[in-house]
């Protein structure tokens, strides 16, 4: 038995650790600034956990097959334990996790503390259940006033948003069904929620943060490769959460400002 | 004896007095493990409709029919309540606590029987209304057993969150009710209700944990209690204290001014320490499992302790480790994730002394043993993932995807759940009288071991790849689609692995028949509730106290007549 038990918990370690290794399933392809820093981190976490792991998973197997009694009557050795141990590896816990903490706070200070620049394209992502609707500011670089007593989700679009017609800043408004960037430059995001809390998650982006209502929570990131991603809503929402999912396409600079101003003629002319 | 004066009440003759509203430690701690038994069923059960909706989202079973993606959604939200209240925080602490504490200090019941008797039936309540939740129009609720707001405060923000909702706040409320009672029996009994001779530092680790765990439920459970009352409030008489101005499909809602992360805030700092709630009474049955069956004093007892103590104090600092994502500070992720990293550290150190405590021990591998092992391997394995997500910085990509729930599902659910059946083939005995069958047990401990690591350690991988939780369908996002052969993988082990519970349930009933005649100490074990009869009589020691001359975990005693010393042995032989 002794024997079996040591068998299991090996392969059991070996084969989990080697899906880790061959990457068999991981992290979807970095497409943003942040992505190489961000999985750099993750590899330095999986390399220093996973020989903990297994060097834990591998002493448990070995100590119950080497000491098994088998049916032997001697004693064990009468020990209570060793102070000078208990501290050795209290100390080197500490410093390996709150070093790890130290080693990766730069980079989420990098995410989260400034905020974004000033030329940012700027994106006002608003969830509601089960769609994300995406508004640009248009020519004036504002956005205009949305009133949750007209939001009317069944005519989409503006209505949606519960845009005010009366608000001057909201006629050049821009309100989309997918979220188009040029790429290379930084996008900042204006979270919103109408109805219940959403998380805005685009895995390629490494890129996730709620959508809370009351709040517009400003985050940035910046695309770096041309493409569609997808995003999906990361926060439970109701009924239709696993269907909540939208597009995010990255564009070279001239291509997003030819479909700009597309959206800007279309605009004008309803009006 | 002060501990004499407490136990009031004589044995009781009748059926009702004796079984029912029961004043005995001992019969009420077997009433809540087997509300904690059915409780676990009815849990697996509705995780195995889940696991069957994910991989055929259009099936339709017998009885039930099709599951629609809301009904998968009552289901997640229920098997998270059931599991972690009545299951979790049900049979390790209350259960076995009940059973145990008093005998292991040598008290002959709890400080305050009737108190308990009351806690006992509270929860009781609060199970049926938690299960009619099940029956009422629209369902049972789909917000999660996270309750985040607004979704859980306003009732047309989905199926289910109408009545069901209500039913499933108020059972929570009651349930809280009953464990801050059950609470400060727990605390009073182990500071004031101790033999002779049992000082703190020579109680079993498993009172150790009771008793931390005890605190930890007095100053947590008050909390949700507070923040459920406030969001029955906002539900049914017009408060916003965490819905602010909105609409839903359109419709506005009446509400303003209410701040949904309050709602985090309150439920968290409830639910990080019930995490611990959860788990450290696993922690005093794999303590007093691997020394017994190592032949060997605990390594570092004091050490363990002190680690117990740590992460008590600490569960109550890190419960922003579970919002990085929500809108908080990101000033303050980066003083919740530098306490999250020393939690790490205390659960670190008993890692170390378990391993220290087999190491050169005399190693016996029966059923106890084995789970206490499981325990150990998968307290490891579920821990490491503690790390990564401790990180603001990788939760960006790992928070809400099935990454969360495999950590902690090995080391809150599974390993918890590994403590509970070490408890019960180790403790069987004494409780019932009879062993268990072993040959049985050790299948149920290769279907447990094997089919746990089969279903959970996939979902590393599947939160890696960026699949999100509590998704009902893998249809409608595309970068899902190619998971769907891991997604099956972990079906097929669910089958397996529950089918593995059944062995349990047949053992455990049968020996309760039919099992072997138990003697009064069957494990060569040292604590008190071994220098007892089996089963112990109402009074746990027949009418004397014991005193208490030595440690708990007197194994190895070089020239002692045995090969262990009871607590209770007059002290002729040196020990610690």
């Amino acid at each position: 038995m002794g024997f079996v038990l040591l068998a299991v918990i090996w392969l059991i370690t070996l084969i989990s650790t080697y899906f880790f290794i061959a990457k068999t399933w991981w992290l979807p392809a970095g497409a943003s600034a942040a992505a190489a820093s961000i999985d750099h981190q993750f590899a330095v976490t999986f390399v220093l956990m996973g020989v903990i792991f297994v060097a834990a998973q591998m002493a448990l197997g070995y100590l119950v097959w080497r000491y098994r009694a088998n049916g032997s009557t001697g004693r064990a050795s009468y020990s209570h334990g060793n102070t000078k141990l208990e501290i050795i590896w209290t100390t080197l816990t500490i410093i390996l996790f709150v070093g790890l903490n130290l080693i990766g706070s730069p980079i989420w200070a990098a995410e989260r503390f400034r905020p974004a620049v000033g030329d940012a394209t700027r994106v006002e992502v608003t969830g509601m259940q089960f769609a994300w609707y995406f508004r640009y500011p248009g020519p004036d670089g504002k956005f205009g006033t949305t009133r949750p007593e007209l939001v009317d989700p069944s005519s989409g679009g503006e209505a949606a948003l519960g845009l005010d017609p009366k608000d001057p800043a909201s006629k050049d408004d821009i309100v989309t069904g997918i979220m188009e960037v040029p790429v290379n430059r930084e996008v900042e995001v204006i979270l919103r929620a109408h109805d219940v809390i959403h998380s805005f998650f685009v895995p390629a982006m490494r890129f996730k943060q709620d959508a809370v209502p009351g709040l517009a929570i400003h985050m940035h990131f910046t695309p770096t490769d041309v493409g569609s991603y997808e995003i999906a809503c990361a926060e439970l929402c109701g009924l239709g959460h696993y269907k909540m999912h939208g597009i995010l396409k990255v564009v070279s600079q001239s291509e997003f400002d030819e479909w700009i101003a597309a959206h800007e003629a279309d605009k004008q002319q309803q009006q | 004896m002060v501990a004499q004066e407490f136990h009031g009440h004589a044995a009781p003759q009748g059926f009702i007095r004796k079984y029912v509203f029961s004043l005995d430690h001992k019969v009420i701690g077997m009433q809540y493990y087997f509300l904690a038994l059915t409780a676990v069923f009815v849990g697996m059960f509705l995780s195995l409709l889940m696991r069957i909706h994910l991989i055929w989202p259009s099936a339709s079973l017998p009885l039930i029919g099709e599951i629609k993606p809301e009904t998968y959604l009552s289901l997640l939200t229920m098997h998270g309540t059931i599991m972690v209240f009545f299951v979790l925080t049900t049979a390790p602490q209350s259960g076995f606590g009940n059973y145990f504490l008093p005998i292991q200090i040598g008290a002959p019941d709890m400080a305050f029987p009737v108190l308990n008797m009351l806690s006992f039936w509270t929860t009781f309540v609060a199970y049926l209304v938690m299960l009619s939740a099940f029956f009422v129009v629209g369902g049972a609720p789909l917000h999660g057993w996270t309750g985040y707001a607004p979704l859980s405060a306003l009732p047309s923000s989905g199926p289910g969150e109408g009545l069901g909702a209500d039913l499933w706040i108020i059972s929570i409320a009651l349930f809280c009710i009953a464990s801050l009672m059950g609470a400060l029996n727990f605390i009073t009994t182990t500071l004031d209700m101790r033999a002779k001779g049992m000082t703190l530092m020579r109680m079993p680790l498993t009172c150790w944990s009771w008793f931390i765990t005890a605190i930890l439920g007095l100053l947590a459970f008050g909390v949700l209690l507070s923040a459920g009352i406030l969001l029955l409030m906002d539900r049914n008489f017009g408060t916003s204290f965490f819905v602010p101005l909105g609409t839903v499909n359109g419709q506005l809602t009446g509400h303003k001014g209410g701040s949904p992360l309050l709602w985090q805030h309150l439920f968290w700092f409830f639910g990080h320490p019930e995490v611990y709630i959860a788990i450290l009474p696993g922690m005093g049955v794999a303590s007093q499992v691997l020394s017994t069956f190592s032949r060997k004093p605990i390594f570092g007892y004091k050490a363990m302790v002190y680690a117990m103590l740590a992460i008590g104090l600490l569960g109550f600092m890190v419960w922003g480790h579970h919002m990085f994502m929500s809108g908080m500070s990101p000033y303050s992720a980066f003083a919740f994730s530098v306490m999250t990293m020393a939690i790490g550290v205390p659960s670190a150190i008993k890692t170390f002394n378990w391993l220290g405590t087999l190491w050169g021990g005399r190693i016996r591998l029966s059923s106890p043993m084995l789970f206490a092992i499981g325990f150990v391997s998968l307290f490891v394995s579920g821990g490491i993932s503690g790390p990564f997500l401790a990180q603001p910085v990788l939760d960006i990509q790992l928070h809400d995807t099935y990454f969360v729930p495999a950590h902690f599902h090995l080391i809150m659910g599974v390993a918890a759940i590994f403590g509970i059946f070490a408890a019960t083939y180790y403790w069987f005995p004494k409780m019932f009288g009879r062993m268990m069958n072993e040959t049985l047990a050790c299948w149920h401990f290769w279907f447990s071991f094997i089919g746990t690591y089969a279903i959970f350690m996939p979902m590393h991988y599947l939160g890696m790849a960026g699949h999100p939780r509590r998704y009902s369908q893998l249809t409608e996002v595309s970068y899902l689609k190619p998971l769907m052969p891991l997604q099956k993988f972990i079906t097929y082990a669910a089958f397996v692995t529950i089918a593995g519970q059944l062995i349990f349930l047949w053992n455990l009933f049968s020996s309760m028949r039919s099992g072997k005649k138990a003697t009064d100490n069957p494990w060569e074990a040292t604590t008190l509730e071994w220098t007892t009869t089996t089963p112990p009589p109402h009074d746990n020691f027949g009418g004397h106290t014991p005193v208490v001359h030595h440690g708990p975990y007197e194994y190895g005693v070089p020239g002692a007549p045995r090969d262990y010393v009871m607590q209770n042995d007059p002290a002729t032989v040196a020990t610690h």
